[in-house]
């Protein structure tokens, strides 16, 4: 194809996506758009997958059959949505080897917030309620984004988030009105992971990059910055149900903008933690390439035994 | 290194009167496997009542790419629709 006629095509394939159209796998598309999407469609799977494990770290010790049963439950949903993205991603033409390759060789990256430690009860709470509770404002108008396969397993995931959100709430609500410890905890939990929910909705719009073309192609329609508004605004009287303090000095009410007004992000932990220096990387990266390889012998063995039942079917048949 | 689990196409009857339709995809190594994983996957919340697995090699795909031989003869058939015949207003409902 000629330069001329790649342009040409570029611009009726822009067109499409301004007109609301749906982009199909098996349609021409930009080289770039491919790539995006990949990179974009994997990075959110590996963070489900990768998610799974500071939670199912406390599948064994929640506190009551209802708790564990939820979080067993919760825990299983990301491990779903997971393989909904990375089926999705597969429709572009890469493997589910090259994605997983790409995770446990570290070039692939996953959403920096699971790479904190869940050392309390509390912590469960805390991350169905505020990390559940960002990443369905970061979900929700992928449902509308242009790829065919993404939008629809944005659809099927955003149903399975609410879940996931008022069962992390509940647990915050009972520990407040518990003891003044289990209060305590609760308090601790929220002091530890609002800054890093902060954060997950990605790095401030001076500093984003690719910005305007993923709006084009409505892999994003807000920017980082109104994302966070959003979740703050809609987070902080929640907050007060519970009857716990955000743990910002310089959290208040602006009547005027009619948004809350805070304080400075630490943006520097934020990349230390991409960068790998965060406390549970290595742990978190070890924890899934160790079930992965561990698990190759069952992987071949599975293989081994569906080759030769299909053999002997071909042999019965003869 | 070892061979990878196929990849298979999951339809999904979400309750009968209504037709199977496409949910995704997932690997597993035979046929009966994916019917497993895709109850897993795709229908944990009583989403289906029957599930159809695929391989998805064996799935042949028409190309968008040639939507035009394929599809336009179709476009100018206008006498395929009901209201391209005239009728007298007195014949109600037909
Ligand atoms: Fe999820
Ligand atoms: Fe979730």
């Amino acid at each position: 194809m000629s330069e001329k006629e790649v342009k040409n095509l570029e611009e009726i394939f822009e067109a499409r996506i301004a007109r609301d159209e749906k982009i199909e796998p098996k349609d021409w598309m930009p080289e770039k758009y491919r790539k995006t999407h990949i990179r974009q469609i994997s990075q959110h799977a590996h963070s489900e997958i990768i998610g799974m494990l500071p939670e199912g770290n406390w599948i064994t010790r929640a506190p009551s059959l209802r708790r564990k049963a939820a979080l067993l439950a919760k825990v299983q949903d990301e491990a779903g949505h997971g393989l909904y993205l990375y089926s999705a991603c597969e429709t572009l033409g890469v493997s589910r080897d090259e994605l997983y390759d790409q995770l446990h060789s570290g070039k692939a990256k996953y959403s920096s917030i699971f790479n904190y430690p869940t050392i309390t009860w509390a912590d469960i709470g805390a991350i169905g309620w505020l990390v559940d509770g960002a990443a369905i404002i970061n979900q929700v108008p992928l449902c509308n984004t242009s790829f065919g396969p993404y939008a629809r397993a944005m659809v099927r995931v955003c149903k399975e988030e609410s879940f996931h959100q008022r069962q992390g709430y509940e647990i915050m609500l009972t520990l407040c009105r518990g003891t003044q410890e289990q209060k305590a905890m609760a308090q601790d939990a929220l002091n530890r992971w609002w800054w890093p929910s902060l954060m997950m909705l990605g790095p401030t719009d001076a500093e984003s990059v690719h910005t305007e073309q993923s709006m084009k192609w409505k892999l994003k329609r807000k920017s980082n910055d109104d994302l966070r508004q959003q979740f703050i605004d809609q987070t902080v009287p929640q907050a007060d149900i519970l009857g716990l303090t955000i743990p910002d000095p310089d959290l208040k009410w602006n009547e005027e903008t009619g948004h809350y007004d805070f304080g400075e992000i630490d943006w520097e932990e934020f990349w230390q933690v991409v960068k790998g220096h965060g406390p549970c990387n290595k742990e978190r990266m070890s924890a899934r390439v160790n079930a992965w390889n561990n698990g190759e012998w069952v992987r071949d063995a599975a293989m081994a035994y569906a080759e030769k039942k299909e053999a002997n079917k071909l042999k019965e048949a003869i | 290194m070892s061979k990878n689990w196929p990849l298979w196409e999951i339809f999904v009857r979400s309750k009968n009167g209504l037709e199977h339709r496409h949910f995704g995809s997932l690997h597993a190594a035979d046929a009966e496997m994916a019917l497993e994983n895709a109850r897993d996957v795709y229908t944990r919340r009583n989403e289906g009542v029957s599930i159809w697995v695929v391989e998805s090699k064996n799935i042949t795909a028409s190309n968008p790419a040639e939507n035009g031989e394929m599809f336009e003869p179709a476009q100018d058939k206008v006498y395929r629709h009901p209201t391209f015949y005239d009728l007298p207003d007195e014949v109600k409902h037909m």
